[in-house]
């Protein structure tokens, strides 16, 4: 494997305080590297979301560091967090958040208006992400026009636009039938990893940990295991 | 317009109904709210008609009076006084003041009979038929071709009336600058005419008329003038002190200004409330933006261009209804008193203004409030 993209340490959240108080991750460490496909299995209410959520500079620890190229990124300010978000990290939601009063194309170029390209130039590279994810074709089609499975390709190529480092993808199956989720991820493995970005999947679907490189199961907020690819 | 403007503008005109529901609110509100202040504006501006289609630049009155048509007599010696005055060019009466007229069908018809100078003419109407010196002929009289000339059958010169006994004759027609405000029709003639035409008090002179020398002598002739106990007030003044009148004595303004309120209520309430479930109904999405990368103050300035985009195409199609609704009024009623002036559509615009910020206040304190996190949990 390839150097770390990120390293998380002690990381720790609560929620409420005193009796009311719970504990949602409890001193988790780990790495995830360039070129690796890493999913964070658990059950529900195990903090596997809230995990990703402070690994990405959305969610602040209690206490911990999230290391990204040696910086940690919560002693960022909220701007510089947001440029650390918007330049590293992909997200593709659970619900895929894609907006339906614009079209497939300008959904997918927001990354990029967000980094202050040209509109015409951010359409024309947003293009070239809907071509890769096999979706060109309907560029200029609201959201709500396309099947689950191809609004998840088009949130995977708004992740992807803006070039990250770091690809996140929350429970990407959630809302597919099992050979559409099985095509998604084999699809994210052979055309979005690679040797400069690293992905990191929540989820716990069991029929796709077949594509993980690495899978690190949590429970009660605890890393509790860690398999390898065989 | 930046991308990030860009994509506020299509996520809000993409949404057509919210769009339409937003532009129908702030329209309608300015819609009111202009035709509220401008029938307002029209009211005040006929109200001073008089002042102003007479066009002296001050005007000696009783401190009382507080509209032209309800004027008090002031004894001659005033008149002899404001003369005498330093900075008066020349001070000439004028006589205002209301009759019946019989016309030649037998209906008696209420007149505005206006009583000019009898050496200077000074406040002639400027005539579309005949010649000034005729209103020294016999029984001449000047009839005002306004939206009232019909109530004294369309005369033409020559045309006969009966008036306190006295036989009226018209021998021009007169260009109205500004019809009054009560519907009635105006008559000129001279001052002597006027008050040997018409029943007179002791005192005569409804007003005289200031020419000053200078502006700079304004402030004198009025310190004088107030040791006689009357006032001298300018034009402006004038038509200040009449304004006053309607909108704090007569319950006029309050109700206009009742009228304004309730209208950009009704405005705020439709283009707020709207605006609002706009927001929600986006909220999740103003928060994914947030997790990819967007800065507060970028999500702060798609919220303020919405809101403000669509508050300002309101006021456009609110302002452009009104004014369509008061020039094709105006086709069908010349009497019709509205009036746009830039102080209506001044207020109109700080309303809107408001409306555009509470509504967008609202919006940027629950987006600035989304947390990312949220998204994720879903």
């Amino acid at each position: 494997m390839a150097s770390p993209a990120i390293r998380a340490r002690d990381l720790a959240k609560w929620f409420g305080e005193g009796d009311a108080r719970t504990m949602a991750v409890k001193s988790v460490s780990f790495d995830a590297s360039f070129g690796e496909m890493l999913y964070i299995v658990g059950p529900s209410g195990s903090g596997k979301t809230t995990l990703l959520s402070m690994i990405s500079g959305i969610l602040k620890p209690n206490s911990g560091s999230v290391l990204v190229e040696e910086r940690d990124i919560w002693k960022m300010g909220s701007d510089e967090l947001a440029d650390f978000r918007l330049n590293k990290i992909g997200f593709v939601f659970q619900d895929y958040h894609l907006f339906p009063k614009l079209t497939t194309l300008e959904n997918v170029a927001i990354p990029l208006i967000l980094k202050k390209r040209d509109w015409s130039e951010s359409m024309k590279v947003a293009r070239e992400y809907l071509d890769i994810v096999g979706l060109a074709q309907r560029a200029e089609l609201p959201p709500v026009k396309l099947s689950g499975g191809e609004q998840q390709r088009v949130a995977i190529a708004r992740a992807i636009a803006s070039r990250p480092d770091i690809l996140i993808l929350d429970e990407p199956t959630a809302s597919l039938d099992g050979d559409t989720g099985r095509k998604i991820l084999e699809f994210v493995r052979d055309h979005i990893l690679n040797d400069t970005r690293c992905i990191i999947i929540v989820t716990h679907d069991s029929r796709i940990f077949e594509y993980a490189h690495r899978i690190i199961n949590m429970e009660d907020g605890r890393i509790v295991g860690e398999e390898h690819e065989k | 317009m930046g991308g990030i403007l860009k994509i506020a503008f299509k996520l809000l005109v993409n949404d057509r109904g919210k769009f339409t529901a937003l532009l129908v609110g702030i329209t309608f509100a300015v819609f009111l709210m202009v035709m509220m202040t401008s029938m307002f504006a029209g009211i005040l501006t006929r109200s001073s008609s008089t002042v102003i289609n007479i066009g002296a630049k001050m005007w000696v009155l009783d401190p009382a009076v507080n509209n032209v048509s309800s004027s008090i007599p002031m004894p001659d010696y005033v008149q002899d006084v404001v003369r005498s005055i330093d900075g008066v060019k020349y001070a000439v009466p004028l006589y205002s003041g209301g009759a019946q007229i019989k016309l030649k069908n037998g209906v008696y018809q209420a007149v505005t009979v206006i009583g000019l100078d009898d050496a200077s003419l000074f406040g002639r109407p400027e005539l579309i038929k005949g010649k000034i010196e005729d209103i020294y002929a016999e029984n001449g009289f000047i009839v005002v071709q306004d939206a009232e000339i019909k109530k004294l059958g369309n005369p033409e010169i020559g045309s006969d009336f009966e008036i306190n006994d006295h036989k009226g004759l018209v021998v021009g027609i007169a260009r109205a600058n500004i019809s009054g405000l009560f519907g009635i029709p105006t008559l000129y003639t001279t001052f002597s005419r006027a008050i040997s035409y018409l029943p007179s008090t002791r005192f005569t002179a409804s007003y005289i008329l200031v020419e000053p020398k200078s502006a700079k002598d304004i402030p004198h002739i009025k310190q004088e003038v107030g040791k006689l106990g009357y006032q001298a007030l300018t034009d402006d003044e004038f038509i200040q002190k009449i304004s006053d009148f309607y909108k704090f004595q007569t319950g006029l303004g309050i109700n206009v200004m009742l009228m304004t309120a309730i209208s950009f209520i009704v405005g705020l309430s439709i283009s707020g409330q709207t605006f609002y479930t706009f927001i929600l109904e986006n909220l999740e999405k103003f928060g994914a933006l947030k997790a990819i990368g967007a800065k507060g103050h970028e999500l702060v300035s798609m919220i303020l261009f919405q809101a403000g985009f669509t508050a300002f195409l309101g006021y456009g199609l609110g302002v452009g209804l009104a004014s369509l609704i008061i020039m094709s009024a105006k086709l069908r009623m010349p009497d019709y008193a509205a009036q746009i002036t830039n102080w209506n559509l001044g207020v109109a615009f700080v309303m809107v203004l408001i409306i555009a910020s509470i509504s967008s206040y609202i919006g940027i304190r629950r987006v600035i409030r989304i947390e990312p996190f949220d998204i994720f949990r879903g």
